[in-house]
């Protein structure tokens, strides 16, 4: 039952999803990707450069889009697709509700305990190692093509990885131009 | 009221590109200086706690502001408000999308975007490095985390969960014995 699947996996990712949009990615990418096979890393790494390009949390964006492809894929039709893209955000949604309400309601005070604190602070090297494994999940042959398949795709792609890193890092160009300037790069050299 | 709520982050979903962090500043003008639902100290608590609870940031703020207001259906309408922007953008881009990727202009234009997007993702981890002070006593723990999901197929979940776990043990037991 691919639906209940969908709200298992987008509810474990809502509950287990720290340190924001960017942490939760490897959640998304292991469990949509790694885990059912809804989507190929191509189409994963499609939906993260949507999400930067458009409003809105990127955790949103993702089980939006993830919920529509997966239904879509499996071969439902387009209405059950929407439902699918409804239910895992519903899903991402709901762990956040009940933590966010159960803490205003009575755990607000515990909030800045010695307890809590070494919690989060066991979690946050994790979370930039989560980060590092989202990164290094995406560099594969779906998105970079491989030196011995089509070195021209390959070599070029490397050229692109080092020029946004560098743009958005040092530079600090727009992410969305520097996608802007890759989608132009990808027309002119890879058509 | 609730009507005002699912208006107001409604507004905060559609103007923020990047989500997350950005949206910070557009939250507290709507919510502290031009509804004063918030207090400006009461923000900065909520803020923090946001950040650090698992789930999405700002719908975990709309729920806190939400429910602080109205209760229940606060908390759902400011959640609403806040997810149906990106909803209905991405719903709409998906049904296109799938129609249009076969086609030889878009399907090359994403082959440039993305080893780009790999580098989105890649420097935004040295960056969350240094705000979470990772040096050289500490950095094994976010490689040995890296490279358990990806060599070994860890599930994130598992190394979550044991983050918080070796987190507990050694700021309950650990630290206090070191000084």
């Amino acid at each position: 039952m691919i639906f209940l699947d969908l709200f298992i996996t987008f509810f474990k990712i809502g509950l287990f999803g720290f340190g924001g949009g960017y942490g939760m990615l490897s959640l998304i990418q292991h469990d949509t990707v790694e885990r059912a096979h809804w989507l190929s890393t191509a189409e994963f790494t499609d939906i993260v450069a949507i999400s930067q390009m458009t409003p809105g949390p990127i955790g949103i964006n993702s089980a939006t889009y993830c919920g529509y492809t997966a239904i879509h894929n499996a071969g439902y039709s387009e209405l059950m697709s929407i439902l699918g893209s409804a239910t895992a955000t519903f899903a991402l949604v709901l762990p956040s509700f009940i933590l966010m309400i159960l803490i205003s309601r009575m755990f607000m005070r515990y909030m800045d305990t010695p307890l809590v604190r070494s919690v989060f602070a066991g979690l946050r090297p994790a979370v930039v190692g989560l980060l590092a494994a989202a990164t290094l999940l995406l560099c594969n042959a779906e998105n970079f093509s491989t030196p011995s398949v089509n070195p021209w795709q390959f070599w070029i792609s490397v050229g692109l990885f080092a020029a946004t890193a560098f743009g958005t890092g040092y530079l600090k160009i727009n992410p969305i131009r520097m996608i802007c300037y890759a989608a132009f790069a990808g027309l002119l050299l890879l058509y | 009221m609730l009507f005002e709520l699912i208006k107001t982050f409604f507004r905060i979903g559609l103007f923020t590109l990047g989500g997350g962090y950005a949206m910070i500043p557009l939250i507290e003008e709507e919510v502290v200086n031009r509804h004063k639902w918030v207090s400006k100290e009461d923000m900065l608590d909520l803020i923090a706690i946001a950040q650090s609870c698992p789930g999405v940031f700002a719908i975990n703020m709309s729920i806190f502001v939400g429910y602080k207001l109205r209760r229940l259906w606060g908390a759902i309408f400011a959640a609403l408000g806040t997810a149906l922007p990106s909803f209905l953008i991405i719903l709409a881009i998906a049904v296109f999308f799938s129609a249009f990727k076969d086609n030889q202009v878009i399907a090359a234009m994403f082959r440039g975007i993305r080893p780009a997007v790999v580098a989105l993702i890649a420097v935004p981890t040295f960056r969350m490095a240094r705000s979470a002070r990772i040096g050289w006593t500490n950095c094994w723990i976010p490689v040995a985390c890296a490279l358990a999901i990806w060599m070994l197929g860890v599930s994130p979940v598992y190394i979550i969960l044991i983050a918080g776990i070796s987190g507990y043990v050694y700021g309950t037991y650990i630290k206090p014995t070191e000084q």
